[in-house]
C-alpha cells in the first residue's frame, strides 16, 4: 500500500502535454492505477486531468486509453472477477471488461487550459524537451496550482533544480524521467534535487513501484545518466559516420555504423535508427541543454543541417516511424538519407553486399539482440561473441571494439563526474531504458 | 430392447479445414469466411457425392452458439444456401452445446425412421474466431448453468469445470493421470498430422511429451489444465447424408459407400445438479449403453472410435464410460498406447477435437464423418489398415449434460 498522503494525492492528478508520446504513455500508466483504485475505493473520488493544447490529440488519446483498458482488463480478469463478485449486473467477462474501461474514463478530465491541474496533488509534465517551455509552463503552473501540489517533470536533460528555483517550485519539483514508450520501459530515472522535500522523495520512489517501475537515481546533472550516455554515443558515432563516409559513400557509411551498433555489438537497433527513433529535433534540443549547462562541446552541425532539410526522424500517430536518417516500411529501413543528394537511396540488395563485404564476416550470424531476449544461456553466449569479436580483423571488428569503448568510457566518466552512483547505475539505464542485452561497462574485451 | 423400424444408412460425407491458431493460414487481424462460407463449403461438399440433390428430403444443421458468435439465428433457413433443391424443403437447427452435431446427426436418423423423410443432409457448423477466447469463454459457458454458475465460475469456464475433473481424477488415479493427459496430447497431435484438414496438420514441435507435461499457471488459466490439455477455438463445418435404402438409391449412392447406423443412443441430464462423480462421465456412458446395447455388440469389439476430447482428461474419461477400461483404468489404457492409431482401440484418428479442432456445433458431424471414412476406407493418409468394420461415436455437451452415441457398420 503506498503511504497515506500519496493515497490522498493520487484523487487528483494531472498530466501536462499529456496527447504527446510521452505523455500519453504516462497518462495510461496513471489512468490505469487510478481506475483500480477507483474501483477498489468506490466511497473516494479519483480524477486524472489530461491537459494538451491539440484537442484532436486530447481525443485520440482517450480513444487509445479506452482500447488499453480493455487489454489492461482482459490481461487482469481474475484481479477483476474477484473485485466484481457483488455485482450482479456483471456475469461475463465481457461485462466485467467493458465496464472497467468504463471506469477508467469516468477517471478523465480533458481539456486545453492548465486550469485544469488546479486542483491537482500531483501534477506530470511531459512537454517538448525546451527548457523555455517548461520554465514557462512551471511558472504558470506555480501560480494556478495549490500550494501543496508536487510536480513531475519527464524532463530528460534539463537540471531539475534550476527549473524549480526559476519557476518558485523548490522543494516541489523532481525529475521523473520515463523512457519511450513509457507504458513498456521498466526505468524511470529518478532526480531529486538536493533541496527535495524529503516526502516527496520517498513518495516518488513508491509512486515508481505502484506504475510497475523501478528506479535508478541520477545525479541532477544535464542530460542525467541516459542522455549522458546515448547523446555523447550519438555524437561519437556522427564522428565516425564523417570519418568512414569520404571512403565509403554516405549512406553505405551510415548502413554500415547502423550494422555494427545493431549486429555487432547486439543492441536492439543501429545507432541512426534510435536518433531517429528519438527525433533528431529532440537529439538536438537535447545537445543545446547539456552544451549550455555543462559547457561542453556537442554540437552536432550534420543533425542541424538534417533538420534544417525538414528531415526529423521521430514517430507519426498511432507509433509510426518517420523519415530521419533512415527512411522506413513496415517499421524496417529501407532508404537511406543523403544530405548532399537530399534524396533517400534504397538499401537494396547491392548496398547490403557493399556494408557486408567491407565489414566483413559476424562471429556468429545466427546471434541477435532478438535471439538473445531470452536465452537463458545469454551470458555464456555474449562472452563467447565477444571474445571473438576482440580477435577480428576486419572492419567490422575493429569499429565495434571502438564503439563499445567509446560506450565504456562514456559511462565510466559518467560515474566519475558523480552523474551515476556506479558503473551498476549506469548499465540498469541502458538494459532498462536502452533494452540493451548487457552494460556498457562489462568484461568482455578484457577477458581471457 | 429398442430397434430402428428399419435400416438407416451414412454416407457421403465431408469437412472443412478446421481453421484457428495453429493453421499457417489463419491470420486473427484479417477478414475470414463466416457461417455462410462454412455451410455451403461442407454442405456442397457432401451433395458432390450424390446424384441427384433433389432427392435430400430435409435439411438438418447442429450449431450452438451463432446467436452470440455471429450474431446470426435462424440457420435451417440459412442451410438452403446449399443447393437451389434445399428450398421449400423442411430444415431445422438444432442445440445440444458441443453435442449440436451429435443432436444433429439422432434428429436426421429419426426423421428418416419417421418415414417422412428417405434422405437427410446433417450438417454441423460453427464459427468461433469472431472474438478473443476470453469472450469465447463467455459463449461457451452458455453450454453450462449459466443463470446458476456463471457468476462465481472462472474467466475461463468450462476449462474451469474440466479442471475440477482432472484435479479429482489425478487424486483418485495418482501419478499416472498426468503422463496420461500428455500422452493424450501427443496422440491427438501424431493423428493430426495425418489429416490435411486438421488444425494441428502443420504442428512440427518434436517433444510433443514434453509439451503436454507443461505444469499448469493457475493464475492465468486453470489449476489442473495446461494449454495443450485444451481443444481448439476453430471454425469449421462437417456435413453428411442420413438416409434409407430407398434414399440411398434415390442419391444414387451404392450401399458398399455408405454405413448402416446400427445403434443410437441419446439422453440428457439436469444441467443444473453438479455431476454425481467428476471422474466419471455418467451421461456419455449411459448414451453409449444405449448403442451398443442397440447393436449388440461390446466396445472392444470394435475397430475405431471417436470420443469427445474436449480436454484430455474427457478423452481419458470417455474411454473409461466406453468400457475399454475399468474406472481410473484409461489412465494406464492410454499410457500402454492402446488408443494410438496403432494400438487395440484406435481413437480419434483424424486428431480428434485437439488435434483436428473442435468446431462446436459440427463436432459430432465432423465425428461420423470420420468413422464412415474409416469404414470405408476413404480415410487417406489417417486410414486404418484394415479398414475396421465398426466404430462408435460419442459426442457429449457441457459438462457431460447431453450425450449421443451411434454404432456403426459396414
Amino acid at each position: 500500500m503506498a503511504e497515506p498522503d500519496l493515497d490522498r494525492r493520487l484523487r487528483q492528478v494531472a498530466v501536462v502535454g499529456a496527447a504527446g508520446k510521452m505523455g500519453s504513455g504516462i497518462a495510461l500508466l496513471l489512468a490505469r492505477e487510478l481506475a483500480w483504485r477507483a474501483l477498489e475505493q468506490p466511497a473516494e473520488s479519483f480524477i486524472l486531468n489530461l491537459v494538451d493544447l491539440d484537442d484532436a490529440a486530447l481525443q485520440n488519446l482517450v480513444r487509445y486509453l479506452r482500447a488499453q483498458a480493455v487489454k489492461e482488463a482482459e490481461k487482469q480478469i481474475n484481479r477483476l472477477r474477484a473485485l466484481f463478485q457483488d455485482r450482479a449486473d456483471l456475469v461475463d467477462n465481457q461485462d466485467m471488461v467493458q465496464e472497467f474501461g468504463f471506469e477508467l474514463l469516468l477517471r478523465l478530465r480533458t481539456g486545453r487550459t492548465l486550469a485544469l491541474a488546479r486542483d491537482a496533488a500531483l501534477v506530470f509534465e511531459a512537454a517538448f524537451e525546451d527548457e523555455a517551455l517548461k520554465t514557462s509552463l512551471f511558472r504558470e503552473l506555480a501560480g494556478q496550482c495549490r500550494p501543496d501540489a508536487w510536480f513531475f517533470s519527464n524532463t530528460s536533460s534539463i537540471p531539475v533544480q534550476g527549473l524549480a528555483q526559476a519557476c518558485g517550485l523548490q522543494g516541489r519539483l523532481v525529475g521523473f524521467h520515463f523512457y519511450n514508450p513509457p507504458a513498456v520501459q521498466k526505468l524511470v530515472e529518478l532526480i531529486l534535487p538536493e533541496d527535495c522535500d524529503p516526502d516527496l522523495a520517498r513518495s516518488a520512489a513508491e509512486l515508481a513501484r505502484l506504475l510497475g517501475k523501478r528506479t535508478v537515481p541520477s545525479r541532477d546533472v544535464a542530460g542525467f545518466i541516459g542522455n549522458g550516455h546515448f547523446i555523447r554515443e550519438g555524437l561519437h558515432a556522427i564522428r565516425l559516420l564523417e570519418q568512414l563516409a569520404p571512403d565509403h559513400g554516405f549512406v553505405p557509411a551510415l548502413c554500415l555504423l547502423d550494422r555494427v551498433y545493431r549486429d555487432f555489438l547486439l543492441r536492439p537497433m543501429g545507432i541512426f535508427q534510435l536518433m531517429d527513433y528519438v527525433g533528431l529535433d529532440v537529439f538536438q534540443a537535447i545537445t543545446g541543454v547539456m552544451g549550455r549547462h555543462l559547457g561542453e562541446e556537442l554540437d552536432a552541425p550534420l543533425i542541424d543541417r538534417c533538420l534544417a532539410l525538414g528531415i526529423k526522424g521521430g514517430q507519426g500517430p498511432g507509433g509510426v516511424q518517420k523519415p530521419g536518417f533512415l527512411d522506413y516500411r513496415k517499421g524496417r529501413p529501407a532508404a537511406g538519407y543523403d544530405p548532399e543528394r537530399r534524396d533517400y537511396l534504397p538499401l537494396d540488395d547491392g548496398l547490403a553486399r557493399q556494408v557486408e563485404t567491407a565489414l566483413g564476416a559476424l562471429p556468429d550470424p545466427s546471434l541477435s539482440w532478438k535471439s538473445l531476449q531470452q536465452d537463458p544461456a545469454r551470458e555464456a553466449k555474449l562472452t563467447a561473441h565477444f571474445r571473438a569479436l576482440g580477435g577480428l580483423d576486419t572492419l567490422g571488428g575493429t569499429l565495434a571494439r571502438t564503439c563499445l569503448q567509446a560506450s565504456r568510457e562514456i559511462a565510466l566518466g559518467l560515474v566519475q563526474r558523480g552523474v551515476a552512483r556506479t558503473a551498476e547505475d549506469v548499465n540498469d539505464v541502458l538494459k532498462l531504458g536502452f533494452f540493451h542485452l548487457y552494460g556498457a561497462v562489462n568484461d568482455f574485451l578484457e577477458s581471457p | 430392447m429398442k430397434t430402428f423400424s428399419r435400416s438407416v444408412y451414412l454416407a457421403a460425407g465431408a469437412y472443412t479445414v478446421s481453421l484457428g491458431p495453429g493453421r499457417r493460414e489463419f491470420n486473427p487481424a484479417a477478414p475470414r469466411p463466416g457461417l455462410g462460407h462454412y455451410i455451403t463449403e461442407a454442405g456442397r461438399a457432401a451433395l458432390a457425392q450424390v446424384d441427384d440433390p433433389a432427392a435430400i428430403d430435409e435439411g438438418v444443421i447442429g450449431n450452438f452458439m451463432a446467436a452470440r458468435f455471429n450474431r446470426q439465428g435462424h440457420l435451417g433457413s440459412l442451410m438452403t444456401i446449399i443447393h437451389p433443391s434445399l428450398e421449400y424443403k423442411p430444415a431445422l437447427r438444432v442445440e445440444g452445446a458441443c453435442a449440436s452435431g451429435g443432436l444433429a446427426l439422432a434428429t436426421g436418423i429419426k426423421s428418416v425412421l419417421s418415414g417422412l423423410a428417405e434422405a437427410v443432409l446433417v450438417l454441423g457448423v460453427e464459427v468461433q474466431n469472431t472474438v478473443k477466447s476470453l469472450y469465447c469463454a463467455d459463449y461457451l459457458a452458455g453450454a453450462g448453468w449459466y443463470e446458476g454458475q456463471r457468476k462465481d465460475g472462472p474467466a475461463f469456464f468450462f476449462p474451469g469445470l474440466f479442471s475440477e475433473r482432472a484435479g479429482a481424477y489425478q487424486a483418485k488415479v495418482g501419478s499416472a493421470a498426468r503422463p496420461a493427459m500428455a500422452r493424450w496430447f501427443e496422440n491427438a497431435i501424431r493423428h493430426a498430422r495425418l489429416n490435411p484438414a486438421a488444425q494441428e496438420f502443420g504442428n512440427g514441435v518434436a517433444d510433443l511429451a514434453a509439451q503436454g507435461l507443461t505444469a499448469p499457471d493457475p493464475r492465468s488459466f486453470c489449476e489442473h489444465l495446461n494449454l495443450y490439455d485444451c481443444s481448439k477455438v476453430s471454425d469449421g463445418a462437417a456435413a453428411i447424408v442420413v438416409a434409407s435404402a430407398e434414399g440411398l438409391a434415390r442419391l444414387g449412392l451404392p450401399r458398399a459407400g455408405a454405413v448402416q447406423v446400427a445403434g443410437l443412443g441419446q439422453c440428457a441430464a439436469d444441467l443444473t445438479a453438479p455431476p454425481p462423480d467428476l471422474t466419471e462421465l455418467t451421461t456419455c456412458r449411459t448414451a453409449i449403453r444405449q448403442a451398443l446395447a442397440m447393436a449388440g455388440v461390446a466396445a472392444d469389439a470394435l475397430g475405431v472410435f471417436e470420443v469427445h476430447d474436449c480436454f484430455t482428461i474427457s478423452g481419458l474419461l470417455s474411454v473409461e464410460a466406453l468400457g475399454l477400461a475399468r474406472p481410473g483404468g484409461g489412465a494406464e489404457l492410454v499410457l500402454a498406447g492402446e488408443t494410438a492409431r496403432t494400438g487395440r482401440f484406435p481413437t480419434n484418428t483424424g486428431g480428434g477435437l485437439i488435434g483436428y479442432g473442435h468446431p462446436t456445433g459440427a463436432s459430432g458431424v465432423r465425428m461420423a464423418v470420420d468413422l464412415w471414412r474409416q469404414l470405408t476406407g476413404r480415410a487417406q493418409g489417417y486410414q486404418l489398415d484394415p479398414a475396421p468394420g465398426q466404430g462408435i461415436l460419442v459426442s457429449m455437451g457441457g459438462n457431460d449434460k447431453t450425450a449421443v452415441s451411434l454404432v456403426l457398420r459396414r
